[in-house]
């Protein structure tokens, strides 16, 4: 069962941002995917209360909603680190080892792809293809990237942080 | 309407134009495979199971979505099409859980029937599968996503046609799954417990929560007077079980197969819905006097019940506060009877064959157990019924003549048309419309309740007043008539909602019939014939000449309305939180 920590709309800014974003979408067709990046901008992840809170204002079930929340890796379900890493595992990173550089990651942050640290410290995400393959492994640290990697720098990498 | 000639299999046919290849096969008696295609429900061509070869087009093309047109020629058995058939069978077996031995629904499953039908011999490939959780915390359905073949039918159902929407599709490639939001169970989110799910799932991936054991193990403790009720729709369905056709009456039938299952007593629902109607009736002539909450809304279906608590709590004062018939009965069998027989009302355990899952839930309700004990305990589908006449090996096709048991032995024809959408609408205006007039009225058959339009009306004048009444069935239709009402487009003095298309007869316990008769025949009207036959049929068609509705108010209750009656056969509704956040 997927859980979320969160269980309110986030501070008075973040609740009026995501009312202003429903308001601009409100009655198009198609507005859940717009409504729906927007609001993981606000919040920087989409919990049960925000998709709840859609669900209601756009009238779709949160059924649906989840749905397509789940269908685009896009779109997620857990709060995001203040410090993003992001493992390229396009193909090139993933030839060049860019698997081993995850498992030295989920090892030294204790936790699983997807999910952030309990400090909310830091992030961990796969991700396609950044366009650095010449640098392959890469991986991104919210706009900082890193190329070339070999698993034992990881440990030095996170100490910058 | 205009038709078009077109050719399917070298024979030409005129059919209309707005058909689809599957439709105009099945005019000209083609039979084409289909999985994830339910007339009217899901038309989607996402299964592929019915691609034929059409002239002109490069690939094969899916029947159920494909138009015909002027000139269309159709070929639906090349080695192409069968070739295209199997292997798409094969690839949707090849990560099915295939035990079908002990799936509920061998035998009765589309897909095990599809296998045979195109000789599926051997499986060549290996699907990656998962090994999901069943979630069965429901206490009414089942979920088992490893039989699900994402057909999506349960889908539709529950989004466009019941407007309840707690399922959807989720995730991707081989982890899709059919789900409720956050992987949650059916128990935690605002499900009505309807089982239309159920009944347009091809496989066993829905079914409901099998009570069997605690029935058998009942019956067979000696301390227990374990008695059963039947309701309406029970007896113009459960006949298919045994191979009868749609629409046949096996009242005595099923009287006789109850009795050779043990039980003590086989009493009629019908009687208490006579007693509902009793109740009912007063209840809307006292709020109609005495300027109380209109429309009085009817309260016998839970899932509309359970529908009206998460989703429209503004009406919960609307809803009439009669407790559904079988709950009434088994309030009187723990007091009344349990008086007059002289048995600790401990000792009684009360079943009730209903077509309905949602009732299951209903009987776990805390409120609904006035007497201090459970009114009912145990609620079996027709489909569990079955399963217990089959698993005694029980000749259901012979079995001697046999009618309900005394003390509350027969009922009026009111109580038999509950089972059909306006049933409950037609039963009340047979008594109020004779209260309001003084004397008995000749004319009691109020066709324009009957009928599987989504939402009837009615104005019926008596004793200088006109009372008008509105019937909904199907929650999608129920939705469309309460937000009439909230938005003051329409009055009534009286609602009558089912949370079933069609009413009980076509409930989420009943027998399940598979795509290819559901698509073509409505079962919801051949089951309500055999209703109104059965009405036709009985001596007494008024709730309140029913002699033992008589007897009860004289020997108990009074009369309607009475504080003995508020104590056992009226109830309470609470507005329940959809999608609680801990």
């Amino acid at each position: 069962m997927a859980e979320t920590n969160c269980c309110c709309l986030g501070d008075a800014t973040q609740a009026r941002k995501l009312q202003e974003v429903i308001e601009k979408y409100k009655g198009m067709d198609g507005a859940l995917i717009p409504v729906l990046h927007e609001a993981q901008e606000i919040y920087g992840y989409l919990p049960l209360s925000v998709q709840k809170k859609i669900s209601e204002e756009l009238n779709v079930s949160l059924a649906e909603i989840y749905g397509v929340v789940t269908f685009y890796t896009q779109f997620s379900l857990n709060p995001k680190g203040k410090y993003r890493i992001s493992v390229c595992l396009g193909t090139a990173c993933y030839v060049k080892g860019a698997a081993a550089i995850i498992d030295k990651l989920k090892e030294k942050l204790g936790i699983d792809v997807g999910e952030c640290t309990e400090d909310g410290k830091f992030s961990l995400d796969a991700c396609r293809c950044v366009g650095a393959c010449g640098l392959a492994p890469v991986m991104m640290i919210n706009d900082d990237v890193y190329g070339r990697l070999v698993p034992d720098e990881i440990e030095g990498i996170l100490k910058k942080y | 309407m205009e038709m078009v000639n077109i050719t399917i299999d070298t024979r030409k046919i005129q059919v209309p134009k707005n058909y689809t290849v599957l439709e105009a096969a099945k005019y000209a008696n083609i039979d084409i495979p289909t999985l994830c295609f339910l007339k009217d429900i899901n038309e989607i061509g996402a299964c592929r199971m019915c691609v034929v070869e059409i002239k002109g087009s490069r690939s094969l093309q899916a029947a159920c979505v494909y138009p015909v047109s002027e000139g269309l020629e159709i070929y639906t058995q090349t080695p192409a099409v069968r070739e295209a058939r199997k292997v798409t069978l094969e690839l949707i077996l090849s990560n099915h859980d295939r035990k079908c031995l002990t799936c509920v629904r061998s035998r009765n499953c589309e897909l095990q029937k599809l296998a045979e039908d195109l000789n599926i011999k051997d499986i060549r490939f290996e699907g990656e599968t998962y090994k999901q959780p069943i979630d069965d915390f429901s206490p009414s359905i089942v979920r088992d996503p490893n039989k699900c073949v994402l057909c999506r039918r349960c889908v539709s159902m529950c989004k466009n046609v019941q407007g309840v929407a707690v399922i959807d599709t989720m995730e991707r490639g081989f982890k899709t799954i059919v789900s409720p939001a956050f992987h949650k169970s059916l128990d935690e989110v605002p499900c009505t417990m309807c089982g239309q799910c159920i009944n347009v799932c091809p496989v066993g991936a829905l079914r409901e929560k099998d009570d069997t054991d605690k029935v058998w193990e009942a019956l067979a403790n000696k301390d227990l007077h374990v008695v059963v009720q039947t309701a309406p729709a029970v007896r113009v369905a459960l006949g298919e079980e045994f191979g009868m056709p749609i629409g046949t009456r096996v009242t005595s039938n099923m009287i006789a197969a109850l009795r050779r299952l043990g039980f003590r007593k086989v009493f009629d629902t019908d009687t208490a819905a006579d007693l509902t109607i009793m109740e009912e009736g007063h209840e809307l002539l006292e709020r109609i006097k005495n300027g109380g909450k209109l429309p009085l809304i009817t309260s016998c279906s839970p899932g509309w019940i359970k529908f009206c608590e998460h989703y429209y709590p503004e009406f919960l004062d609307n809803l009439s506060t009669c407790k559904s018939p079988h709950e009434m009965f088994g309030a009187v069998l723990k007091s009344y009877y349990a008086e007059k027989m002289g048995i600790d009302p401990s000792k009684i355990f009360v079943v009730s064959i209903m077509p309905c899952t949602a009732k299951k839930f209903e009987a776990q309700r805390p409120e609904l157990s006035s007497t201090g004990y459970p009114d009912v305990d145990v609620v079996l589908t027709t489909r569990e019924l079955a399963r217990m006449i089959r698993e005694a090996g029980i000749d259901f096709t012979e079995l001697p003549e046999r009618h309900f048991d005394d003390p509350m032995g027969e009922a009026s024809g009111a109580g038999v048309i509950f089972g059909a959408t306006g049933g409950v609408m037609e039963a009340a205006l047979r008594t109020v419309a004779e209260i309001l007039e003084g004397k008995s009225i000749d004319n009691i058959e109020y066709t324009q309740v009957r009928g599987v339009e989504g939402i009837k009306e009615a104005t019926v004048e008596a004793g200088g007043m006109k009372i008008k009444a509105a019937v909904a069935h199907g929650l999608g239709n129920a939705r469309k008539l309460l937000d009439r009402i909230k938005a003051g487009e329409a009055e009534y003095h009286f609602v009558e909602i089912m949370a079933c298309p069609g009413g009980c007869v076509n409930g989420g316990g009943q027998p399940i019939q598979p795509s290819k008769v559901r698509s073509w025949i409505d079962i919801r009207a051949e089951r309500a014939k055999a209703i109104y036959e059965e009405d036709r049929s009985l001596p007494i068609r008024k709730s309140h000449e029913n002699p033992k509705v008589q007897m009860l108010y004289r020997e108990y209750f009074g009369e309607p309305g009475s504080h003995k009656a508020h104590e056992l056969l009226h109830t309470k509704y609470t507005p329940r939180e959809n999608y609680p956040e801990k």
